[in-house]
């Protein structure tokens, strides 16, 4: 029939604006990035120049502040996210449970901009007052915590990453916790394993599909902008010690972007974009493929990734 | 069940785990118990200052003037709030449409290869970072009409909603049962119309749910507005010109140097919570499991 036909044609061209959007969005990223990628080359991700002035422009800086700050808020919410899946899917009461589980997804939604004023107003002085001196006291022989204590900083900053991408973390774990045969569990208790025996064999059942969580997380911690932005210092300087200030590829962009003068200024700026979106698609199709194939492609798992 | 007594059945003497392990066992069930405390806390932490900093710059005058310079007492986010519902409303009249479109396709039709396509774009649309979002629609829509403004940021939250309400609509939509289609077609109804006036109606809570619960999320975005709608310390509603936002106020006033601004971003952030936590949370009270969140 014509309506039919008719009918499901204008659903299928609403559906591909969406392949088109996405394509029009990395057209975009590339083409602005055209100038500086001709006159820097690869030279770009290695160099550590940052001049407008002179109009030369390297992005490692921001590279490693974007990798530093994920790693920090990993090495947080990884142990943290997985340790609260366990709870909440094997521990917990189960009303206890949904309330604890209702409260995490609540900390998924609140917005970044609201982490980020609480990082600057209420966790940087707290880390400068206390725990930062406290490092610099008692590990301060490693250069990790060395220097002076400013509070704003990638410390700072990946902490408050971290309390933004645990929720994922959590979330996706508990699923594909919750999905794992209850059979492994008892044969682990029936062979006379302790409750924590039984439970780490289903966490390693459930390990490439925890290790997709984590890796969702690292896409969200890699490409989280305003928080940063307002906790992380902003300065071009690579420091060995995580007390000091750096910038985060999102935030050099939000912080110079509506101000850049020069066409190559500009460009460098969305070169930066292009790199960005390149490392979280990356990031983010490895995560998804790990959900997936532990999954065994349950779209409800699958769709929360 | 692990705290199991040595016990006798029959005549073998079964004992319980050695002390280590038992220890071990206690331990890193605490430790888990912890975790979540921990994970939980900072949650606690944040609506507390929020609370307890927000609430005493907040009174009607925020709601209902516009900002006033530095050093004058008073003033208010009245345009800020206006404008984030107007960028978020433009976001809607963009991305609702084509995004229900799509996710009716998906589920109605999408097993084939363009379904697949659709599907995997939406996927790596939704990871790509909000700021990425914001750049690219500063090329394509600021720069051709020269200037900022409030419809470069509807279309920047447009794109950021848009994979989340395809995906949702499409689990929604799949969630709808065979039954209903089948007793549609019985009854002589072309397909079109038992998609159009059978399936779209069954799945209406979900799908309005399910944007409801996009648009409080776009609501709380500053990056894509940065560079698209800017700002604006005026009362504007025009489209063509830059507004302000609520996220984008909070962001200047916080980094402002002035106490009475950071007091004023404080409350600003308050009001965004509310806004969006409250939103998000009774959606997810009433509907007990969206798919896709």
């Amino acid at each position: 029939m014509w309506a039919d036909e008719a009918y499901r044609r204008l659903l299928g061209a609403l559906a591909l604006l969406v392949p088109v959007v996405a394509a029009l969005v990395l057209y975009e990223t590339a083409r602005g990035a055209g100038p500086s990628l001709r006159v820097f080359g690869w030279g770009f991700l290695v160099s550590t120049d940052w001049d407008p002035v002179a109009e030369r422009f390297g992005a490692l800086p921001y590279l490693y502040g974007t990798l530093v700050s994920s790693a920090i808020a990993m090495a947080l919410a990884v142990p943290f996210g997985i340790g609260s899946a366990v709870f909440l899917a094997e521990l917990a009461p189960p009303r206890l449970g949904a309330v604890v589980s209702f409260v995490i997804d609540l900390l998924a939604s609140i917005p970044s901009i609201v982490y980020g004023i609480w990082g600057l107003f209420v966790l940087a002085p707290w880390l400068r007052s206390a725990a930062e001196p406290w490092l610099t006291a008692h590990v301060g022989f490693l250069p990790l915590f060395q220097g002076f204590p400013f509070g704003i900083g990638m410390l700072n900053a990946g902490i408050v990453l971290a309390i933004m991408v645990v929720p994922t973390v959590v979330s996706i774990s508990r699923e594909i916790l919750l999905a794992t045969p209850r059979s492994l569990r008892e044969a682990a208790l029936a062979l006379g394993s302790t409750r924590a025996e039984a439970i780490a064999v289903a966490v390693d059942a459930a390990r490439p599909g925890i290790l997709g969580a984590a890796i969702l997380a690292l896409g969200r911690a890699l490409g989280e902008t305003m928080a940063v932005t307002m906790v992380i210092g902003n300065t071009n300087r690579i420091s060995a010690s995580l007390l000091a200030p750096g910038a985060t590829m999102a935030s050099v962009i939000a912080n110079e972007f509506a101000e850049a003068t020069g066409k190559l200024y500009l460009s460098a700026l969305v070169e930066i974009a292009l790199v960005l979106f390149a490392l979280t698609v990356v990031v983010n199709a490895l995560a998804r493929l790990l959900v997936v194939a532990t999954t065994g492609g349950r779209r409800d798992v699958a769709g929360a990734a | 069940m692990s705290r199991a007594r040595p016990e006798r059945i029959g005549a073998l003497p079964v004992r319980g785990p050695s002390l280590p392990r038992r220890a071990w066992n206690a331990g890193l069930l605490a430790a888990c118990a912890l975790a979540a405390a921990a994970v939980v806390l900072p949650l606690g932490l944040i609506v507390a200052h929020l609370l307890a900093q927000g609430l005493p710059a907040l009174d009607l005058g925020f709601f209902l003037h516009l900002p006033k310079p530095v050093g004058e007492p008073g003033g208010g986010m009245a345009n800020a709030i206006v404008g984030t519902l107007i960028l978020v409303g433009l976001g809607a009249l963009v991305a609702v449409p084509v995004g229900v479109g799509a996710g009716l396709y998906l589920a109605e039709h999408g097993d084939g290869r363009v379904g697949a396509l659709v599907r995997s774009t939406a996927d790596v649309l939704s990871g790509v970072p909000s700021i990425v979002i914001g750049v690219a629609t500063y090329g394509l829509v600021v720069v051709p009409m020269g200037r900022f403004s409030a419809l470069a940021g509807g279309i920047a939250l447009g794109l950021l909603m848009l994979p989340t309400i395809v995906r949702s609509t499409e689990e929604v939509v799949r969630l709808v049962p065979r039954s209903y289609r089948e007793a549609g077609l019985a009854l002589g109804a072309p397909r079109w119309r038992v998609t159009q006036q059978i399936v779209l109606p069954a799945a209406s809570a979900g799908i309005v749910t399910a944007s409801l619960l996009a648009l409080a999320r776009a609501a709380g975005e500053t990056a894509p507005l940065l560079f698209t709608a800017l700002g604006n310390r005026f009362w504007s509603l025009r489209l063509d010109q830059p507004i302000a936002s609520l996220p984008v106020f909070i962001y200047d006033y916080a980094r402002a140097p002035y106490d009475e601004w950071n007091r004023q971003a404080w409350a600003g952030a308050l009001v965004l919570l509310l806004l969006v936590a409250l939103v998000s949370g009774l959606l997810r009270l009433t509907v007990r499991r969206i798919p896709g969140r």
